[in-house]
């Protein structure tokens, strides 16, 4: 079977773009070339130069011996903490905006929850010398001063999304119709594997330099390209992408999919998607999605503002529906637990999101010599005020 | 003969004015007061809002009227029971303007129905683009004689507004800028020469514009070259500050 999206931009059921007419020109534009784009010996030699020397690829991949001890399994990190901006979404943000100065853009927009996005957007703005725009919901901007101060400081403008919820979902509105009110000289840097055809086919292709990298480096260390299992925590999905990419289709390689609980999946404060939600439309893909009944979209919740999406790509709705994927969600309190064993005993102090991938091992249990890889897709840095009022540091 | 197809028939002449509302707002049992009102104001045709809570086309007014209205516990079902009898005081063509989600959640067939037993005679759905729509859902709007409503833009190619042309049964629904609704800048040459350039091609189906038309001044713009103009968020705005008193003195400002 295959995983990946086919020719009419769809994963299985799911995918496709649910537009309003006013975006077509643009999102059409982008479905017409991209793959050219990215196929040109110029985009190659730039992206790749960029990756090696401003983000600092290849990322480590750290087999992690105490933590393996403690689950008596192999376990390594492909460790996109260090990454320039300190997670794997710059990997995305470089290839978009090469991909936006080819199309002759040059302003850029984006969405951001916790502003992990949005700095990895203003950094390759500065980077190219491009205006950038920043829409991030007014509460998350309450929330993440930091990363407010340092989209500032990189040049950017971050516009408050007031609408809705005044969050994530929210601030992804608010940037498409800045889009649609600048159809001719604007980009959008979606920062996940969502939104319309072709944005989770070119996110996973930017970010599947992941896997690619796992795989040249598990030769050398096991002998073997081919994990038992890949791991990594799900939102909008796209560093689970970029882990999953090159072993989409073999499928002696397991696939697990972590998701946040919250504080319960039954609980009302949830973000497990897959758990939760119906297929459904959200932000011009048809995917699974958290909804009322009468198809309002609801709010989610999580401690990790990353994974507080209401939708998930539609690669992993796919993955879901056809059981290609195995889905585990974690609460708060367990990949706050994770986060700090993490910690202890590797040095590694994670990003939340990352811990609820992390957390999946005290419940699931793999064999002593299944070779687990886990993508350790951020560090905890933004995270510090949550992990001291959490654990009372 | 469905009602929208015998209205743009009826008299050459002249430009219809067609209202946009959002249903449930301002109150949730407003929404067959102000049809009526409406009708009798002398509006050729309206568009009943179905509240969605992320409506990525809308701005500000329509955003809010739509949480206002899903606050007010407006639901696709409800919006049904509120129209059930509206064919025994309305006989103006209604049409349902909403977002995709809710009536896939609805059940794109079973909502079709219902649109056909209340006497609905056309759909608005911005994010189904005219693609989807003709692979998947033709056969089902057919049924019910229910007239699918597309969007262009000044961005959109003439080869595709050739398309959609071909595809629509009522009419084209033209976007008169590029905004999300409620701009209220006025009409510049840009736009004039936009509306010009498209009458110009000879389309089978009538255009009517939307988007920034908000007095008599921007309705006389618009439909100079255009078979009418739709107006949402600028009587959104009346409701808002008047709630349903004096319907006819809004559309009396308009022509």
């Amino acid at each position: 079977m295959n995983y990946q999206v086919n020719e009419k931009g769809y994963y299985g059921d799911f995918g496709g773009a649910f537009i309003p007419e006013m975006l077509y020109p643009n999102v059409e534009e982008l479905r017409k070339n991209y793959l050219n784009i990215m196929q040109e010996e110029s985009f190659q030699k730039e992206f790749n130069q960029l990756l090696k020397d401003y983000v600092g690829r290849p990322t480590p991949l750290y087999y992690a011996e105490r933590f393996s001890k403690n689950y008596n399994t192999k376990i390594y990190l492909k460790r996109e903490d260090l990454c320039h901006t300190g997670a794997h979404k710059v990997n995305n943000t470089i290839g978009q905006i090469l991909m936006a100065k080819r199309l002759g853009k040059s302003r850029i927009i984006a969405e951001t929850g916790a502003g992990q996005h949005g700095v990895a957007t203003a950094t390759v703005c500065a980077l190219m010398g491009l205006e950038c725009i920043v829409y991030m919901g007014e509460i998350d901007i309450a929330r993440q001063a930091p990363n407010v101060a340092r989209m500032k400081m990189l040049g950017a403008t971050v516009i408050p999304a007031r609408s809705g919820s005044k969050t994530l979902k929210d601030a992804t509105n608010e940037a498409i119709r800045d889009w649609i009110n600048n159809p001719m000289d604007t980009h959008y840097i979606i920062g996940s594997v969502v939104g319309p055809h072709p944005y989770p086919d070119m996110v996973a292709r930017f970010q599947s330099v992941i896997s690619e990298e796992v795989k040249k480096q598990l030769l050398e260390k096991e002998g073997r390209e081919d994990p038992d299992f890949v791991v990594a925590c799900v939102g909008g999905g796209s560093n689970a992408a970029g882990l999953y990419y090159h072993y989409l289709n073999n499928e002696k390689v397991g696939i697990i999919a972590v998701e946040a609980a919250g504080e319960g999946v039954l609980s009302g404060k949830s973000a497990a998607t897959s758990a939760l939600g119906k297929e459904g439309i959200i932000h011009g893909s048809k995917t699974l999605l958290m909804q009322t009944q009468d198809g309002q979209i609801t709010e989610p919740y999580s401690i990790s503002a990353g994974l507080d999406y209401p939708g998930v790509g539609p690669m992993h709705a796919n993955l879901f529906k056809t059981g290609r994927g195995e889905f585990i969600s974690v609460t708060d309190a367990e990949a706050m637990a994770a986060g700090l064993e993490l910690s202890k005993l590797e040095g590694i102090i994670p990003a939340i999101e990352t811990a609820h991938a992390l957390a999946i091992f005290e419940t699931r249990r793999f064999k002593e010599d299944d070779v687990v890889v886990v993508n350790l897709s951020g560090r905890g840095d933004k995270d510090l005020n949550t992990y001291i009022e959490h654990f009372n540091l | 003969m469905n009602r929208i197809k015998q209205k743009l028939q009826e008299d050459p002449q002249k430009k219809l004015l067609s209202i946009y509302f959002t249903a449930g707002y301002p109150q949730p049992e407003n929404t067959v007061p102000i049809i009526e009102d409406l009708e009798k104001s002398g509006v050729d045709m309206i568009e009943i809002g179905l509240p969605f809570s992320d409506p990525l086309a809308d701005g500000p007014t329509i955003q809010e009227s739509s949480q206002v209205a899903l606050k007010n516990g407006m639901t696709t079902q409800r919006l049904f029971e509120q129209l059930k009898d509206i064919r025994k005081a309305v006989s103006i063509p209604l049409l349902i303007m909403g977002y995709f989600n809710p009536i896939l959640q609805f059940g794109v067939e079973k909502f079709c129905q219902k649109c056909k037993e209340t006497g609905i005679d056309g759909l608005i759905i911005p994010d189904l683009p005219v693609e989807e729509y003709l692979l998947q859902y033709k056969e089902i709007f057919r049924k019910y004689d229910l007239l699918p409503v597309f969007l262009i833009t000044p961005q959109t190619s003439e080869e595709r507004i050739r398309a959609i042309d071909s595809a629509s049964e009522g009419f084209i629904y033209m976007v008169s800028s590029a905004s999300v609704t409620g701009g209220t800048g006025g009409f510049g040459p840009e736009q004039k020469a936009y509306f010009e350039r498209v009458s110009k091609m000879g389309l089978n189906a009538p255009l009517i514009v939307g988007f920034g038309i908000k007095d008599a001044e921007t309705f006389e713009q618009a439909t100079a070259n255009t078979k009418g103009a739709i107006i949402g968020s600028a009587f959104i705005k009346h409701l808002t500050k008047h709630g349903t008193r004096n319907i006819a003195g809004f559309t009396r400002i308009i022509r």
